[in-house]
């Protein structure tokens, strides 16, 4: 019985082996973050878990089943969202459009009744609209809903993907380093999101992230990679004070 | 200054955004509908023109604008379309029939070419939709048991119902009547799940797919829907032209459709309307400067006294004749526009729209591109 769990993963990419038999469990409701130094496979197993890769080896398993072949487009469906270490908006659409389109893996209505905009159709738009209105009132970018993305600043586009991230109902939800490019301010704002999406939205949150301050402020366990290998997990303290990580980040 | 107060969810999917500007729209169907009674006849079928570009236009907007895959060889769908029409009606088949069995197979044709689109992007897609048309024309030339090849086909009158269309003012209303139709219909798909899967994949593909869209299906459907509406314009342009011959659904028609775009505006459907006014209506515009330039600078001359004029009217006259004169000013004004105003004709309107509704608190800045992010190594 296991809510997430990638058993013994492992890619090649031509000769660097990018993750190198990596195995950890993710409980239901915790905040499980995973870190190293830059190029040491945290990215890549995010795009595993999308799909984007076939694995070498090893299996992924979520709540239970085995998604190691499902495609890619069929992941949001399960209840798996993602943001991107470098912001993947649709940059000349709205920030609401971009939100609505989060919620296409809950999409019902058909090509044809599209096409005559059916009543059925506009019914099931303003359910979207209501999602989507719920997401924008948590993070609070009431303000932003009808601008453009490439209009929008950098901090606003990270919150943005996170709120199009929630927009698709996840159960697990992937952020690959949430705070790179913030300031101060945005990284403290970050941190009560993600500790209110764990414990008001009850969502399980998979991080990559390198604010140190952020991972000890919402992190219940800690998986420490170096050279796609795991070095050490456990709290974040254990894995701070692990000789290994020490000596990885130093570049002993 | 105008502020659209919006009380419920329901008001943002409509059509149109408020009743003001619902309103602007009422007037230029009135506009539209009484043109023909007011215009000579050679201008209705000018304007006919347009109609038939703007379906084409809306078609290629679909696929390059709000998609964000490049086809070169969309004249080849026009001219399947038209053949398809011509060569159905030629066998006695009943003009909806014909019509609708034209638009079936161009579609399936756009399914069939937007295979090889699942895995090609840019400048390949580009050159895979460019060899299809030139297979087209090809085909076009040498089954003549159906396209008469190079001899050509003649297209009789559209007869509907009973109904004849012969009457240039009556065909005016037939294309505007398919335009309407046209770009209702992708308004619809632009405002629900479908369009916005489309837009997705214009700005991101691995975002989109992981948000759940399934590039393979969007994509394929892209192309098939954006071919069905080239079908349909076909099935007028056939009519509109009278007689069909393989050299008219050249590369160099796909090229000019792919200008009405890029001209009109990328990414709206109002630039497909714009462009195609632009592509339609610059042939006529300078076979008139042609015929009037010459001998308005001799009259100026005369009046004036300053005969240098009359040599330089006469100078202009000749080079306009010149042929290559008109791709080549097709060009210059695409460069221009990719140049100067990239958003197209659209963007330009949308400006000045927003310049006098804020008058005087427009901000120049209001348009300045903010700084973009590398989209290199998007997946590390
Ligand atoms: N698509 C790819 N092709 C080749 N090498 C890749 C690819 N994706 C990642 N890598 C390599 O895998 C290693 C891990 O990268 P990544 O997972 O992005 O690191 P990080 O931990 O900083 O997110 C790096 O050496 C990178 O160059
Ligand atoms: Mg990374």
């Amino acid at each position: 019985m296991s809510f997430f769990e990638a058993d013994n993963i492992s890619i090649n990419f031509g000769g660097i082996r990018a993750v190198d038999g990596v195995s950890f469990k993710v409980a239901k409701g915790e905040v499980f973050t995973v870190i190293g130094p830059n190029g040491a496979g945290k990215t890549t197993i995010f795009n595993l878990v999308s799909r984007f890769y076939d694995p070498t080896d090893g299996r992924l398993i979520f709540e239970d089943d085995d998604i190691t072949k499902v495609p890619s487009h069929r992941i949001a469906a399960l209840g798996i969202a993602r943001t991107f270490q470098n912001i993947e908006l649709f940059e000349h659409a709205t920030l609401l459009q971009n939100l609505l389109l989060a919620r296409h893996a809950h999409k019902k209505s058909g090509f044809f009744s599209e096409l005559l905009f059916l009543p059925s159709v506009r019914r099931l738009e303003v359910e979207h609209r209501e999602a989507v209105e719920k997401v924008i009132d948590f993070l609070d970018l009431q303000q932003y809903r009808d601008s453009f993305i490439v209009n929008l600043p950098y901090g606003v586009r990270k919150v943005t993907e996170l709120a199009r991230a929630l927009c698709t109902d996840p159960k697990l939800l992937l952020l690959d380093e949430p705070s790179s490019g913030l300031n101060v301010e945005e990284t403290d704002d970050m941190a009560f999101w993600i500790q209110d999406i764990k414990n008001l939205l009850g969502i399980t949150v998979l991080m990559v992230e390198h604010d140190m301050k952020l991972v000890s402020a919402v992190s219940d366990r800690v998986l420490a990679l170096n050279y796609g290998r795991p070095l050490a997990m456990g709290t974040v303290q254990e894995v701070q004070a692990h000789p290994e990580v020490i000596r990885a980040y130093l570049g002993g | 200054m105008r502020f659209a107060f919006k009380t419920s969810y329901e008001q943002d999917t409509n059509m149109f955004r408020d009743r003001i500007d619902a309103s602007w729209y009422l007037l230029l169907a009135a506009a539209v509908l009484v043109l023909p009674a007011v215009l000579p006849v050679y201008y209705v079928g000018e304007t006919t023109w347009v109609f038939i570009y703007a379906i084409t236009g809306v078609s290629l907007m679909v696929l390059v604008g709000y998609t964000g895959l490049v086809s070169l060889g969309h004249a080849a769908f026009l001219g399947i379309g038209a053949y398809a029409h011509a060569y159905f009606l030629s066998h006695g088949l009943p003009w909806v029939v014909s019509a609708g069995l034209a638009i079936f197979l161009t579609t399936a044709c756009g399914l069939v070419v937007g295979l090889p689109a699942l895995r090609m992007t840019g400048i390949y897609l580009a050159i895979a939709t460019l060899a299809f048309s030139v297979i087209i024309q090809e085909v076009f030339s040498r089954w003549e048991s159906v396209t008469h090849g190079l001899s050509g086909m003649p297209v009789g009158k559209a007869v509907i119902f009973g109904v004849s269309f012969a009457d240039d003012r009556a065909f005016y209303y037939l294309c505007l009547g398919f335009l309407v139709l046209a770009l209702w219909l992708t308004r619809n798909l632009l405002r629900a799940p479908t369009g916005r899967a489309w837009i997705a994949i214009r700005d991101s593909e691995i975002a989109a797919q992981s948000m759940g869209v399934n590039l393979a299906i969007y994509k394929s459907m892209a192309f098939a829907y954006s071919a069905g509406l080239m079908g349909l314009a076909g099935v007028l342009f056939a009519h509109k032209i009278a007689f069909l011959a393989p050299d008219i659904f050249t590369i160099l028609l796909s090229i000019q459709l792919l200008l009405l775009v890029i001209v009109g505006g990328l990414g709206s459907l109002h630039g497909a309307v714009f462009g195609a006014i632009f592509v339609a209506l610059l042939p006529p515009v300078i076979a008139i400067l042609r015929d009037s330039i010459p001998a308005s600078f001799h009259d100026v001359a005369t009046a004036s006294g300053i005969a240098p004029l009359a040599w330089l009217g006469d100078a202009i006259g000749n080079f306009l004749k010149k042929p290559g004169v008109e791709a080549g000013i097709f060009g210059l004004i695409l460069v221009t526009v990719i140049l100067v105003e990239p958003l197209g004709m659209y963007g330009r309107w949308v400006k000045l729209r927003i310049f006098f509704s804020t008058f005087p608190m427009y901000k120049r800045a209001t348009f300045k591109r903010q700084r973009t992010y590398m989209k290199t190594e998007r997946l590390r």
